[in-house]
């Protein structure tokens, strides 16, 4: 494996932490405020493609849980993955291997439709499959319950999803790094 | 510079290795999720609290450690309560409020350079099927890049500040990306020729 992997791993990483000092935006008509990180992390599968995405986003986790205050808030350590909402940091490095996959089939014929799908399944449909049921089991409700009460993010995680897919085209055109990693 | 969240001390706590420390999380983690008695994890949230002050973290730095978690907590309480029980709902939060507290205790006594060495070391026996060295460079690079990140972004906000973007999400992100993985590709061109990863020459031995 070449050592560029390496690096782009890490420094995706970093652009991940960078974007947690971003103060969350609030949307009126939403009432949750939303994060930039989680943006990151369907750039990070977009841009880097499924292992290399997946790969950053673990990494970018494990230094949260070491300890460094990146996630948007400043928060860190361990207590952040076992409280009620632990899944979704985890569901994280599903949602960016996804987003990859999706992006690298497509690549050669790569539009809006299929960014936004790649977006949106890995960073919406991955992310709450996978922490929706944490959640339910973890605080002891129905699973309709937790399902309800995580559908307030949604707008604002479908606008994430316009901007991911706006940037991977973007990036894609200007500094491809998916198809680099073919030769 | 990244500072972490340690606070600095040299209490029993402190001087514990990161791996038992994560250990004993994980024990008793898995341990509260069997109590189903008010008192008794009562009790286990009365005994992680004095676990702060052996530590001696003090209480403003504790009642931090929950205060991200407090609203969703607040949330099952009252979810809880109305479709369960006032026990089961108030079960539910201080178990929530043990966990938080235990891991955190853990965060806050622990440096993170101890942390990174402790993966290092833990994964060392993994040699034959995981890369560790390069693990680790991984990690070290993350780490150094993550100010140099943030200067950057900074920069580029600062830049489309200037153009009435300064709140444009997708204006700021595209050039610190594409900033960063330039740069990604200069660093790796600086790996390459510092022959990382590769057999050392020995003039004298491949004679």
């Amino acid at each position: 494996m070449d050592i560029k992997h390496s690096v782009y791993i890490a420094l995706f990483a970093a652009i991940t932490a960078a974007l947690g000092i971003f103060p969350p935006i609030n949307i009126a008509a939403i009432g949750v405020p939303i994060t930039a990180q989680s943006l990151a992390v369907m750039l990070a599968g977009g841009i880097l493609g499924a292992k290399r995405g997946a790969l950053s986003v673990v990494l970018f986790l494990v230094l949260v849980a070491v300890g460094l205050p990146l996630l948007s808030g400043g928060r860190g350590g361990f207590g952040v993955f076992v409280g009620a909402s632990g899944g979704f940091l985890i569901s994280w490095i599903v949602g960016a291997y996804v987003t990859g996959h999706i992006v690298e089939k497509a690549w050669n014929k790569l539009n809006v439709v299929y960014a936004f799908a790649s977006a949106a399944i890995g960073g919406i449909v991955i992310v709450y499959a996978i922490g929706i049921p944490w959640v339910a089991v973890a605080a002891e409700i129905s699973f309709n319950k937790a399902f309800v009460g995580s559908m307030a993010y949604v707008p604002g995680d479908l606008i994430k999803a316009v901007i991911a897919t706006a940037i991977i085209l973007v990036v894609k055109k200007s500094y491809p790094i998916i198809s680099k990693s073919e030769d | 510079m990244l500072s972490g969240l340690y606070i600095e001390g040299t209490t029993f706590f402190h001087r514990i290795g990161p791996g038992k420390k994560i250990l004993s999380l994980v024990l008793i983690g898995t341990g509260l999720f069997f109590i189903r008695d008010l008192t008794i994890i009562a009790g286990c949230f009365a005994v992680i609290v004095s676990l702060y002050f052996t530590a001696g973290v003090p209480a403003k730095i504790m009642l931090r450690q929950l205060r991200p978690a407090a609203i969703l907590l607040v949330i099952i309480f009252i979810v809880q309560y109305f479709s369960n029980s006032l026990e089961l709902a108030t079960l539910i939060v201080l178990r929530f409020a043990c966990l938080i507290l235990a891991a955190s205790l853990i965060t806050l006594t622990t440096r993170t350079s101890d942390m990174v060495e402790g993966i290092e070391r833990g994964l060392k026996p993994l040699h034959k099927i995981l890369p560790v060295e390069r693990v680790s460079l991984t990690i070290s690079l993350c780490i150094r890049f993550i100010p140099t990140i943030q200067a950057i972004t900074e920069e580029v906000k600062e830049a489309q500040y200037a153009r009435g973007l300064s709140t444009n999400i997708f204006a700021i992100a595209v050039p610190v990306i594409i900033r960063t993985l330039k740069m990604a590709d200069e660093i790796s061109e600086a790996i390459y020729a510092r022959s990382f990863e590769t057999e050392p020459y020995h003039p004298d031995l491949d004679k």
